[in-house]
């Protein structure tokens, strides 16, 4: 067993663990956040996609001893109370999802790609970096426009909080 | 999974002595041991994380020396601004492995102990002329590699970093498997001072090798058009279900002549 200790959503959680325990598993059931979904369980789908110490991986390739010490951010914790994130509105303005059951991860992998790219996005950075999430439904158009919109977005906030910086 | 012991290593001198316990095995990033742990493939009792030792991790670039720690991430070995001035063509190749999710884990030490035959850092680090550095010894790469998942590396032995002269021209190019995207043929090509080497990966049914034939043409003269006409043997070759080996010895010569001109460019 381990003993587990990290942050997840600006909580500090601990809790103990087999050893194999996954990472998507300490979170679903240790501690009730199951919006990271097991999607293929052979590391191929990205439904499970988390972010550890601000990179996006995925959390059923991880122990989750491994990430003890980390600081995790898990899809219930982007939005602000109300306020859905900037992806997160994108992907329901711009009809990002059928099924729903990827979502998460690719909200995940989204965010992660456009804080990458603060320059901005095209079409092709986009879908080349969503080689790690599979969607079985959408056949990706919206959810690549959600994207692209929300790269606009979050690139207006920050040009905006720059601005009133200064 | 079955049941296992999950240590922490702090260095690389406490991951060598708990790699002694029972059938211990090193984890870096793990994007190739905790999916063949999860099929129950793999079964080590015990893991020793190397993640977290910093003097594993981290890109040295002085003069044309390139030193790479075992743990750097491909995400970082794609993205290190010196690396991509002095040696471009393996940042490229570090982008193209995976995807983002496991370049932000896996790493080129883990990567080449594990010796996939389809593995992008073999094709690098032979073509490259690198030396592979342990706890114990410096080894070259053509000592190194030693057929499908095997290296020279003995029991418990850590690659630590591994290190090269920076060509003045190369580059990789990729055919990948549409579903696993996995090279079917990958070719590296490298100009230095000690002439022209061409390894591939992906297609060798004993791994990684070098192409004789390719370097002979290109040693004459290394222009994408020395390569017409050069025809690559198929035997030793693998043939599966998704390229036959007929097809991957003419997939060589072609991602030869794409790297190529990608170096010239």
């Amino acid at each position: 067993m381990s003993d587990i200790s990290f942050v997840v959503n600006g909580r500090r959680v601990s809790g103990a663990a087999e050893d194999r325990t996954l990472l998507v598993h300490f979170l679903r059931e240790n501690l009730g956040l199951t919006g990271s979904h097991v999607g293929c369980d052979t590391s191929q789908c990205g439904a499970c996609v988390v972010h550890v110490d601000g990179k996006a991986v995925k959390s059923c390739t991880m122990l989750a001893a491994q990430a003890s010490g980390s600081t995790i951010v898990t899809i219930e914790g982007l939005a602000n109370g109300a306020d859905l994130h900037p992806v997160q509105a994108a992907f329901k303005e711009h009809h990002g999802l059928q099924c729903g059951f990827c979502t998460p991860g690719m909200i995940m992998t989204a965010t992660d790609m456009i804080n990458r790219h603060p320059e901005g996005l095209d079409e092709a950075t986009v879908r080349a970096e969503l080689e790690g999430n599979i969607c079985r439904c959408t056949g990706y158009h919206n959810i690549v426009k959600a994207i692209l919109a929300a790269s606009k977005t979050m690139s207006k906030v920050s040009k905006g909080k720059a601005k009133q910086a200064a | 999974m079955y049941s296992v012991n999950y240590h922490r290593a702090a260095s690389v001198a406490d991951a060598a002595k708990l790699v002694k316990s029972g059938d211990a095995k090193l984890l870096s990033g793990g994007m190739t041991l905790i999916p063949a742990m999860k099929t129950r493939l793999a079964a080590p009792s015990d893991l020793v994380d190397l993640s977290r030792i910093r003097d594993l991790q981290g890109i040295k670039v002085s003069g044309k020396t390139v030193t790479i720690g075992a743990a750097t991430t491909h995400f970082d070995v794609a993205n290190d601004d010196k690396l991509r001035k002095a040696c471009p063509a393996l940042a490229h190749l570090a982008s193209l492995i995976g995807d983002p999710a496991v370049r932000h884990k896996g790493t080129i030490g883990g990567s080449i102990a594990n010796n996939d035959p389809a593995a992008d850092y073999p094709a690098a680090l032979l073509a490259l002329g690198a030396t592979i550095i342990t706890n114990k010894r410096e080894i070259p790469a053509d000592k190194f590699f030693k057929g499908l998942f095997e290296t020279s590396l003995k029991d418990g032995e850590i690659v630590t970093a591994v290190t090269f002269t920076a060509p003045a021209k190369a580059a990789y190019e990729k055919f990948r498997n549409p579903a696993s995207r996995y090279a079917i043929v990958g070719v590296f090509v490298a100009k230095g001072k000690d002439g022209v080497s061409v390894a591939v990966t992906g297609a060798g049914d004993d791994g990684v090798f070098r192409s004789k034939e390719i370097e002979a043409a290109l040693a004459k003269n290394f222009d994408a058009a020395s390569l017409a006409g050069v025809k690559v043997p198929a035997k030793n070759l693998m043939s599966d279900i998704h390229a036959s080996s007929d097809y991957r010895a003419n997939l060589i010569a072609v991602m030869a002549k794409r790297a190529v001109a990608a170096a010239n460019a």
